[in-house]
């Protein structure tokens, strides 16, 4: 029989976590600080408006770029968090998730050839995405020393004639670093000067604990050039309904729309109810669950002054990013022995990219109270090995 | 800082201060000192535990009552709710809008118990016009936390 595969799917690697879910699936007794999901449940009131449509018999498609009371509200509240007008009919799609909006994004802009410049750690799907749209993934490894933020610098240096996307995922998954408004307008002259088209990755950015969340969007000349993705999974905790979007140009929005019409057709109907409610109401609840996350985080960097274990202090989404080197061993050899001997499930920084060698993501969506028992079982581990050198 | 403070001790009285000024980004020193001044204000009134008398083999029974009263010239309602506060088997007193004055939440050994303080003691005060009384059967939740359920963490364990 002929090979049924494509040669592009077979090149790329399956996810760095997948090993580990697996042997995590099969202890019944480990614990997981491994979850880069929301511990909250989406606020009932949110959840009652999904029901409520379902009662209601809204079972049908919507139109393919969205609800357009939905596509409003999204416009609303990038107007209110960012000062930035967008056009709810021309320049909003709703997607399934911010994953979708990922795709088709690289999808409707690369050609073959066409370079992506991807600062790392980063969230798994740049680089598949990009590779399956025949662009050429660039990895830009960021630094411990600067917190993970992406400099000028870094950014000039990995430029080629070929480049065409920088992607920006800020509050960043795995690092939980941030930029803020200076560091994003010291990037602009050189996005300008090479005429790059950017893909800001916002999910987390309600989870932005040292100043409020700046979007590169909102910096003069940026609108045009910047493809916004952003969804309800992380600040409103709904993961499950899969419902995200992606604001931008007319001229690229509309070639996405087109994909996602023929792809997927229109993001569920019930999530996009839900979500109305979400963005009309939800703000207070966004609050208490950024407050709740804000003082874990606190809680875990103290946990780590206290047991010197080096973490740079990150001020964004709901992860720690501890620098464990000092025990030479590599970031997946350190978390199968943590596992193993502690019962204790966290990711190796590796799963996001080689330069994660020597850091773990620990996630802090879960309780003070399962933080408490999981980082004691840290220290106990980390004094161990200390001993036995 | 208050806010913060109350709502962290609303859901756990027995946090440990130090934890707590870690977790507002306060130093110990300034949370300890707004606790007590809180606690001389009157802010916070007391500490209390939060109990599932089901789950223990101790017997209790729990009822709401309506209260409806003719209000006292001058007074208000203050002076009859002040009679009913008294007695301490009741719990909580409050002035209610609507169809009628007091709820009045109370606490006994049995049904009788409770019956027999409506009848002899509640009813025969001279501004009490009438009461309605409602057992509770079943406490599904209770300061905010829910009693029935345990909570399962149902996520995958591990996602990227
Ligand atoms: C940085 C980042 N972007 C995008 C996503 C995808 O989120 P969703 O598709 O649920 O909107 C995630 C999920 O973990 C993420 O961490």
């Amino acid at each position: 029989m002929r090979n049924p595969l494509s040669n592009k799917i077979t090149t790329i690697k399956p996810s760095g976590i997948r090993k580990f879910f697996d042997i995590v699936s099969e202890m019944e007794d480990a614990i997981s600080l491994g979850v880069g999901e929301p511990d909250f449940d989406t606020p009932w009131h949110i959840r009652d408006e999904g029901i409520y449509s379902l009662e209601k018999g809204k079972t049908f498609y919507t139109s393919n770029a969205g609800l357009k009371e939905l596509r409003q509200e999204i416009c609303n509240y990038y107007g209110r968090k960012q000062g930035v007008v967008y056009n709810p009919m021309t320049e909003t799609l709703v997607t399934v998730g911010g994953s979708e909006g990922i795709d088709l994004a690289l999808r409707c802009m690369l050609n073959p050839g066409d370079e992506v410049i991807i600062p790392t750690p980063c969230y798994v799907s740049y680089e598949p995405c990009t590779v399956m749209a025949d662009g050429v993934p660039v990895i830009l490894p960021l630094k411990n020393e600067n917190q993970f933020r992406l400099t000028p610098e870094e950014l000039e240096g990995a430029i080629t004639e070929k480049t065409k996307i920088l992607i920006l995922a800020f509050p960043n998954n795995p690092t939980g670093a941030i930029m803020e408004k200076s560091d994003l307008e010291a990037l602009v002259p050189i996005i300008e000067k090479h005429d790059l088209m950017v893909i800001s990755d916002e999910i987390y950015s309600e989870l932005s604990y040292k100043s409020k969340h700046v979007s590169i969007c909102s910096l003069p000349g940026m609108k045009e050039r910047t493809i916004v993705i952003n969804g309800f999974s992380k600040a409103y905790a709904m993961t499950g309904w899969r419902l995200g979007y992606a604001l931008g140009p007319e001229l690229v929005i509309k070639q996405m729309i087109k994909l996602h019409q023929f792809a997927i057709m229109c993001a569920p109907t019930t999530s996009q109810y839900a979500a109305i409610e979400a963005l009309k109401n939800g703000d207070d609840d966004v609050v208490e669950m950024t407050e709740a996350y804000n003082q874990r985080r606190r809680f875990l960097m103290n946990e780590f002054k206290e047991m010197n274990l080096p973490c740079f202090e990150p001020f964004g989404a709901f992860y720690v990013f501890p620098c464990i080197k000092e025990f030479g061993m590599t970031s997946e050899e350190f978390a199968l022995k943590f596992l193993e001997e502690e019962k204790v499930a966290v990711v190796p920084g590796t799963a996001f990219g080689d330069c994660g060698e020597g850091f773990l993501r620990i996630s802090y969506a879960y309780s003070i109270d399962d933080l408490k028992v999981a980082i004691g079982r840290l220290k106990d581990f980390v004094e161990k090995l200390r001993a036995e050198k | 800082m208050r806010e913060k403070i109350l709502k962290a001790i609303e859901k756990n009285s027995r946090i440990d201060l130090k934890e707590l000024a870690i977790m507002l980004g306060e130093e110990e020193i300034n949370v300890v000192n707004e606790i007590a001044a809180m606690e001389a204000e009157g802010i916070i009134c007391g500490y209390h535990t939060l109990i599932d008398w089901e789950k223990t083999s101790i017997e209790k029974v729990s009822a709401l009552i309506e209260v409806r009263v003719t209000p006292q010239r001058g007074q208000g309602f203050d002076t009859i709710a002040e009679r009913i506060y008294k007695y301490p088997e009741v719990n909580s007193v409050y002035l209610i809008s609507g169809g009628y004055d007091l709820l009045v939440s109370l606490e006994g050994k049995s049904l009788k118990e409770v019956s027999n303080f409506v009848s002899d003691k509640l009813s025969t005060l001279d501004t009490v016009l009438s009461t309605a009384t409602h057992f509770i059967l079943k406490k599904y939740k209770d300061h905010g936390t829910v009693l029935a359920k345990k909570y399962v963490d149902e996520r995958l364990k591990m996602t990227p």
